[in-house]
Order: structure tokens, then C-alpha cells, then sequence
């Protein structure tokens, strides 16, 4: 065995699971170079802003994505919180961890470029919309997660614990947007329905439609490629540590 | 309750038990709602009665909510024309903050005495452990409040004494202790539990704070029930949807000690 070179014991050690995260990297990477270039020179202007608003209004395919791999956290953690109380296989815990940390980086890359589009549209950085306020409330949420788990020693009762904070928080989270929806609202609706008292909205067209589609799936891939790389260096860890108490 | 409070071991107390009189609660694993309440109001009345003897939460929370509509009071003071602009905002700001003091005892303390096993060996569901801190801790905040709501009426010389201003404090106080007693259980045996609950409570009593500080400013603006039933469907929602979570979930919290 001592003969075998480098990248030999690499190609040994290459099960399935390393293959699928191979071929999820390269989809999400060209993916991601796709809506760069979409986002930045095949989406038309848009046609009823003019100036700083029209140069603003591109910061929306990233504002979309982010806002995806928001959501698309947000329900993974709560199925997978659900599923470690029932099954209380720790994978499932692993899930819901590996998903919050990505979904806080999505949800802050959602509210720093929406408060960057809102600033020259909206002529205000913030304002208490109920979109803006349940992304942030979210955003706190899963911060919230992270912190009280790091608190935990036992690594079961972190599980636990945290499954019960992640399923009760995100209870929360439709009541806060309903709550916040009676309040004024001035957040463009751009997908369906209409919103009179919106500021900054904008019809989408052709090019448009076709680059919000590459957002959309660009940033679902690299949820699912982050997440997937945390989950698996989250297993690994686990083994070290148990590996560990063995030794000791 | 001198027989019960014995510590060393009495023969007697086998071959003959005391008489009923002196059992207070009948602590067995059945017998239907009346048996479950009684276990409920026993954990209750046990807290109220620590409180009694050691004044440590009540005090506290008292001290602190009258320093905070001061602080608010001085802070607004200086800029604000008209009170009734900010008192929404600062009854239900110094409701939640005060809360925070005690549901960090209802359990904290039990972890410091070492009586959180005890407690949790009693012979009783899971839950009416729940539901009898949940009382206890009810009963502190609504008893602070009876001292808070005559502060804001001196400080900013605004009514609040309002019915249906009244009548979502109670709602509200109802939605925050059912989640705050959860994640006080949660947050008891954790690193850093004082700084840790305020974080995970605060965020999930968003809803109740909305609909709170909306429901006191439209009765402050002289608005009927028309106007605030809408806020009003939302804290009952969130009390109703949180007790039924809470008492599904609280028996996973404890499981190895």
C-alpha cells in the first residue's frame, strides 16, 4: 500500500457522495457565471425607470437569489427539525444546521442588496415592510440558532434543543409577516398580484423573465451545493469527535 | 405540612399515612382533568410560595420596569411633543424586557438550587410542569404590570387604563409567558442562559409586539373594537397556536440529565 501515489488513494477515498458534490460544483459554478452575465448584459433595461432607479433595478436578480436560497433554508431546516424529533437520526440535525448557516448568509445577502436597491428607489435604506421585516426577524432567527447551539455541550440535547427552538421560531415567522403586512406596505409585488401604493415596481420582460429563471435556479444550486459540502464536513466532524472518544 | 417537611425517615408515616388533611395534592400519574389541575396549580403555587419567602423575582422585575419607563421618560422627554405618540411603543418594550428577568428564575433558579431533578421526578406529566411554571410566571409579570401601567400614567401622564388596552396586555402577557416558559426550559441548563434567552425570545414575540403597540396606539387615537380586532385575531392566534406547540413539544426537552 505504502507504493500508492497521491492521487491514487484520492481516487480510492471518491465514493458517491464526493462524485455528486464534484458534479453539483460545476453545475452551480457555471450556473452562477450564467447570471452574471445574464444580470449584467442580456437583461434589457428596464423600461419605465430612468437613471440611478434603472442601474438599481439590477441588484434585483441577486435581491431574487439570495431571497431563494432564503426560503428554500427556511423549509429544509424546518423539515429537517421535524424529522430529527421524530426519527432522532442525527443527520436529520445536520440538515437543519447545514441549511441555516447558508440560509443566513442568503438572508443577509437579501437584506444588504435590497437596502442597497432601496436607498436610491426607495429614497430610505429601511422601512418597515412586511417582506423586509420577516427576512431580518428570519435572519435574527437562525443567528439566534447558531448561538444557542454553540452553548450546548451534550451533542444529542444540541440536537434536540435546537430542533425545538428552529420548529417553534419559524412558527413565528407567517405570524410576524401577517402581523407586519397591516402595517404599510410599499414593497413592489413582482412576480403576481399587484401591490397600488408600490414604489420602484417594474414589468418584466422577455430578457428579464429569462434572467430571473437563471437566478432562480443559479442560487437553488448553490444552496444545495453549500449546503450539501456543509452537511457531509458536518458528518466528518462528528466522526472525529466520536473516533476521539473512543481513543480517550 | 410539619409532617411532610420531615426530613428524617418516620415509620409511622408507612403503616399509617397522615390523614388527607395534610395531603394537599394527590400526586398520581392518572386521574382526569380535576387530578391535572391540581398538579398544575400545585408547581404554581410552589413558585409563588419561593417567591413569597425569598422576594427575588418579583422585586426585581418591579425595580427594573419602573427604572425603564423612567429611562424611556427621560429619553423622550426632550424631543417628544406629544406622549401618547411613544407610550405604545414603551409599555411593550418594558413589558417584554421585564419578562426576560423573570423567566430567567423559573428555571435558572431551580438549575442553581439543584432542585431542576427533583422537580422533574415529581410524579406528574411533563406538562403540568409546563403549565404550572407557565402560571406562576403569568401571575409575576401581570402583578409587575399592576405597578408598570401607574409609572407610565405618572411619567408621561397618558390613560392607559383602557379596557382593550387591559384586555391585550393580558392576551400579549398570555403569548409571552407560553413561549417564554418553553425557552426558559430550553435555555436553563445552557452556557450564558441569562444573555441567551432575551436572543431567542425576542425575535419570536415580534408578532405580539406588533399587534401589541398597534392595539394601544389606536385606543390611545380613541379607535373602537372595529379597528382592533384585526390585531386582536392575531394574539389570540399566537396564544393558541403556542400553547398547543409548546405542551406537544416541552415533554422532548428533558431526556437525559
Amino acid at each position: 500500500m505504502s507504493t500508492t501515489t497521491l492521487p491514487q488513494r484520492t481516487l480510492a477515498r471518491t465514493n458517491g457522495w464526493a462524485t455528486a458534490q464534484v458534479v453539483i460544483n460545476v453545475l452551480t459554478a457555471g450556473a452562477m457565471a450564467t447570471l452574471m452575465w445574464a444580470s449584467l448584459l442580456y437583461a434589457k433595461d428596464a423600461a419605465n425607470l430612468a437613471g440611478v432607479e434603472q442601474t438599481a433595478q439590477r441588484i434585483f436578480y441577486i435581491h431574487i437569489g439570495c431571497n431563494v436560497g432564503a426560503v428554500l433554508a427556511f423549509l429544509v431546516s424546518l423539515i429537517g427539525s421535524i424529522a430529527y424529533l421524530i426519527t432522532r437520526k442525527l443527520d436529520w440535525d445536520r440538515v437543519t444546521q447545514a441549511s441555516i448557516e447558508v440560509g443566513t448568509i442568503c438572508a443577509l445577502g437579501t437584506t444588504l442588496s435590497g437596502s442597497l436597491w432601496a436607498k436610491p428607489t426607495w429614497n430610505t435604506y429601511w422601512t418597515w415592510d412586511p417582506r423586509l421585516t420577516s427576512i431580518t426577524i428570519t435572519l435574527l432567527i437562525y443567528i439566534a440558532y447558531l448561538l444557542f447551539r454553540n452553548g450546548i455541550d451534550n451533542r444529542q440535547t444540541r440536537a434536540r434543543f435546537g430542533s425545538i427552538y428552529a420548529l417553534i421560531a419559524f412558527l413565528s415567522v407567517p405570524l410576524t409577516y401577517f402581523s407586519a403586512r397591516w402595517f404599510r406596505s410599499i414593497h413592489p409585488v413582482i412576480m403576481n398580484g399587484s401591490n397600488p401604493d408600490a414604489q420602484g415596481g417594474f414589468g418584466v420582460g422577455e430578457t428579464m423573465g429569462h434572467t430571473l429563471l437563471v437566478a432562480t435556479v443559479a442560487f437553488s444550486l448553490l444552496f444545495c451545493s453549500l449546503m450539501f459540502q456543509r452537511w457531509r464536513q458536518l458528518r466528518l466532524e462528528d466522526r472525529i469527535e466520536e473516533i476521539r472518544e473512543e481513543i480517550e | 405540612m410539619s409532617v411532610l417537611l420531615q426530613t428524617e425517615p418516620n415509620n409511622n408515616a408507612l403503616v399509617a399515612p397522615p390523614s388527607l388533611e395534610n395531603q394537599p395534592v394527590q400526586m398520581h400519574t392518572g386521574g382526569g382533568v380535576g387530578a391535572y389541575l391540581r398538579k398544575v396549580g400545585a408547581i404554581a403555587d410552589k413558585d409563588l410560595r419561593a417567591e413569597i419567602r425569598a422576594k427575588e423575582v418579583f422585586s426585581t422585575m418591579t425595580v427594573f420596569s419602573v427604572l425603564a419607563v423612567v429611562i424611556f421618560g427621560m429619553a423622550f422627554d426632550l424631543r417628544v411633543a406629544f406622549p401618547t405618540s411613544v407610550v405604545p411603543g414603551v409599555l411593550w418594550a418594558v413589558m417584554l424586557f421585564t419578562g426576560v428577568l423573570g423567566l430567567n428564575r423559573s428555571f435558572g433558579a431551580e438549575v442553581d438550587r439543584g432542585s431542576l431533578a427533583a422537580l422533574l421526578l415529581a410524579p406528574v406529566d411533563r406538562s403540568a410542569i409546563y403549565f404550572g411554571k407557565l402560571l406562576a410566571n403569568l401571575f409575576f409579570l401581570l402583578a409587575t404590570q399592576c405597578i408598570t401601567l401607574p409609572a407610565i400614567l405618572v411619567i408621561f401622564n397618558v390613560n392607559i387604563f383602557q379596557t382593550w388596552i387591559l384586555v391585550s396586555l393580558l392576551l400579549g402577557t398570555v403569548g409571552y409567558v407560553t413561549v417564554g416558559t418553553l425557552f426558559a426550559a430550553l435555555s436553563a441548563s445552557v452556557r450564558a442562559r441569562e444573555s441567551m434567552l432575551p436572543i431567542l425570545l425576542l425575535p419570536v414575540m415580534l408578532p405580539v409586539f406588533m399587534a401589541g403597540t398597534k392595539i394601544t396606539g389606536l385606543v390611545l387615537d380613541g379607535k373602537g373594537l372595529n379597528d382592533i380586532q384585526r390585531w386582536l385575531g392575531i394574539l389570540i392566534a399566537y396564544d393558541l397556536i403556542f400553547l398547543v406547540v409548546a405542551f406537544l413539544v416541552f415533554d422532548l426537552i428533558w431526556e437525559e440529565l
